[in-house]
């Protein structure tokens, strides 16, 4: 009992960690944009299929690929801030979130539905040379892919943190979010912004495809499951630090993973929603706090 | 209008026995009360949710279960409303606590998360049993949705006019103002939410009714939230012909492609639903009223003021 109690609690750090990297993302482009991009898990999945594709026709590594794939989700996501979210950014921030909202999820229909046209309803997954091996701690099991997602997930949020907070062009980031108009006054210009943080919530969106796709696995329609994890995790920790969201995260697969031991992993998603209502509960208004505060 | 509507479909159901398009039929109309029934929440009480497939798929699930476990039908589809009634006024008291977009993250998640927990739980297909396929028709079916969806719009329609759909909308346009003139917000919202509900558990027991296989799980796929938005959307928020117009639209619409892949559907009608959110928020019986002037009816004309009036004053930054 006491082995499979501390397998799930690693089991649920592990997978933690990818709920926080999926979760930056969102975090990054809601603080900055206020927009709200429930297709986040739709480009996490077309980022693990990238990472799928350069293994199985090229034999590229998924590692060795990763920043690749981070390139193209950074185009891909410089694309859709020109062709959909410029124009919701015009409106006030209500406004804005409902649009963007709504326009998400349209965008979640349309993007399933091409992969399943292109990539096929399959369940797909690479298996590389090390992708089976594992360390052991005692009796628990450490499955070295998942736990190289985690140490990803943390780096990813350090640099992030650091781009934020100790580089001019985070301050002009930062600026933005506080307040797009004086950040304007002064120099800043917020439209090149705006697309620069969507087009790095879509890369951070790739880094996490990857991971999943090694660790776990990738089909058309995995999106939405993240994207609720993520939406949980962003608002257990709110939008003031990255290294917060991380750890938030960790804390949700924890509580999931030790869940699932007494009620089944079949109703994980229900131990989500509940720990969403209680969050939500005490913190009914503005409950994603203040932006890099 | 509405009744011409009403009689060309019963008169239609009693002409043609084409399996075709009785199932396009069918299709049309649990979707226009469907829509209507998310009209109700999202158009009236403004409270735009995203998690309306898991009180369809909710319908659908005690449905099956009761019709399939021996129960008589009618009997079944009340249970399956009163339970989801129920459910949906438990869940509601906290979901419509947050506001605005923070209501719609609440019902996507509840959505997904019930659409998950399903999966996970009732993986097996769902069929009906060899004896009830062999005398399977139409007709039945038929009827049953068009009954549902004459029993859900003119629902709507008296809402609408009532004082209960009044305050409904007094609480969307403001509800500090609604409030201090002694509508209850939450009471209203509340009311709006677990009558959607019921209605959608309507429509999702007459599509447990009428499909003869499904996953368990299918009826609550964030598909038929989109689709149930989509078309109130094409039609007009708000408004009770919109989502009757929307529909319509739709259907045509695949009908129209139905020689390309679902896919390719799905992906058209995404991109045409991205459009009206950006370019045409009223729908088409905005468009209507903006090419033409005039109106298309009076219920439309008065619902539009309402709406109109309010969204410009807030769209402009």
């Amino acid at each position: 009992m006491t082995q499979l109690i501390l397998q799930s609690a690693v089991s649920g750090l592990l997978v933690g960690g990818m709920y926080g990297l999926v979760a930056l993302g969102l975090a990054l482009a809601f603080g900055v944009l206020k927009v709200l991009n429930v297709a986040h898990g739709e480009l996490l999945m077309l980022g693990g299929y990238a990472t799928f594709f350069a293994f199985n026709s090229w034999g590229v590594d998924p590692f060795v690929a990763m920043p690749f794939v981070f390139i193209l989700l950074f185009l891909f996501g410089v694309g859709l801030y020109q062709l959909l979210f410029r124009f919701v950014t015009r409106f006030d921030v209500e406004t804005r979130i409902k649009n963007s909202l709504l326009i998400s999820f349209g965008l979640v229909l349309v993007l399933q539905a091409l992969a399943v046209r292109l990539f096929t309803a399959d369940e797909r997954t690479i298996s590389t040379s090390y992708s089976s091996e594992a360390f052991t701690i005692g009796l628990i099991r450490v499955p070295i892919v998942r736990l190289a997602g985690l140490v990803v997930a943390v780096i990813a949020a350090l640099i992030l943190e650091w781009l934020l907070t100790r580089t001019r062009f985070g301050n002009a980031i930062r600026a933005t979010a506080e307040d797009w108009t004086r950040a304007a006054l002064t120099g800043i210009d917020e439209r090149r912004i705006y697309m620069i943080a969507f087009a790095i919530s879509a890369g951070l969106a790739a880094l996490a495809g990857t991971l999943i796709t090694l660790g776990y696995s990738v089909s058309p329609s995995i999106g939405l499951g993240w994207t609720l994890k993520a939406l949980i995790v962003v608002v257990l920790a709110g939008l003031g630090s990255m290294r917060g969201i991380v750890v938030a995260g960790m804390f949700l697969g924890l509580t999931e993973g030790l869940a699932s031991v007494w009620i089944g992993g079949e109703y994980r998603e229900v131990v989500a929603l509940i720990v969403f209502l209680i969050v939500l509960s005490f913190r009914p208004q503005g409950f994603f706090g203040r932006a890099y505060a | 209008m509405w009744l011409s509507i009403l009689g060309v479909a019963v008169a239609l159901g009693v002409v043609t026995d084409d399996q075709r398009i009785m199932t396009i039929a069918i299709q049309t109309y649990i979707l226009a009360a469907l829509a209507s029934s998310w009209n109700i929440l999202g158009g009236f009480a403004g409270q735009i949710s995203l998690g309306h497939a898991a009180f369809f798929g909710l319908g659908a699930l005690v449905t099956r279960e009761m019709w399939l476990g021996g129960q008589p039908f009618p009997l079944s589809t009340l249970a399956a409303m009163v339970v989801t009634a129920v459910v949906a006024a438990i869940v509601g008291v906290p979901m419509l606590r947050f506001r605005d977009a923070y209501f719609s993250i609440g019902t996507l998640a509840l959505g997904v998360a019930v659409f998950l927990t399903i999966g996970n739980v009732r993986p097996g297909i769902s069929s009906l049993p060899v004896d009830a396929l062999r005398e399977y028709e139409f007709t039945g079916p038929y009827f049953l949705a068009l009954g549902v969806m004459a029993f859900t719009v003119p629902v709507s329609m008296w809402l609408k006019q009532g004082k209960l759909g009044l305050g409904m909308m007094a609480v969307r346009d403001d509800e500090e103002v609604a409030g201090a003139s002694g509508v209850s917000p939450l009471r209203h919202k509340l009311m709006a939410f677990v009558i959607s509900a019921a209605l959608a558990a309507l429509a999702g027991s007459v599509f447990a009714y009428f499909s003869i296989s499904y996953y368990p799980s299918f009826p609550f796929s964030v598909v038929w939230t989109f689709e149930a938005i989509l078309v109130v959307f094409i039609g007009g928020i708000g408004t009770t012909v919109g989502p009757l117009i929307g529909s319509a639209f739709f259907i045509v619409g695949r009908y129209a492609l139905a020689s390309n892949t679902e896919e390719f559907q799905v992906v058209l009608f995404g991109l045409l639903f991205i459009i009206v959110v950006l370019l045409l928020p009223g729908g088409l019986v905005e468009g209507w009223q903006r090419i033409f002037g005039g109106s298309a009816s009076d219920v439309v004309t008065r619902a539009m003021e309402t709406k109109t009036g309010e969204t410009k004053g807030k769209e402009l930054v």
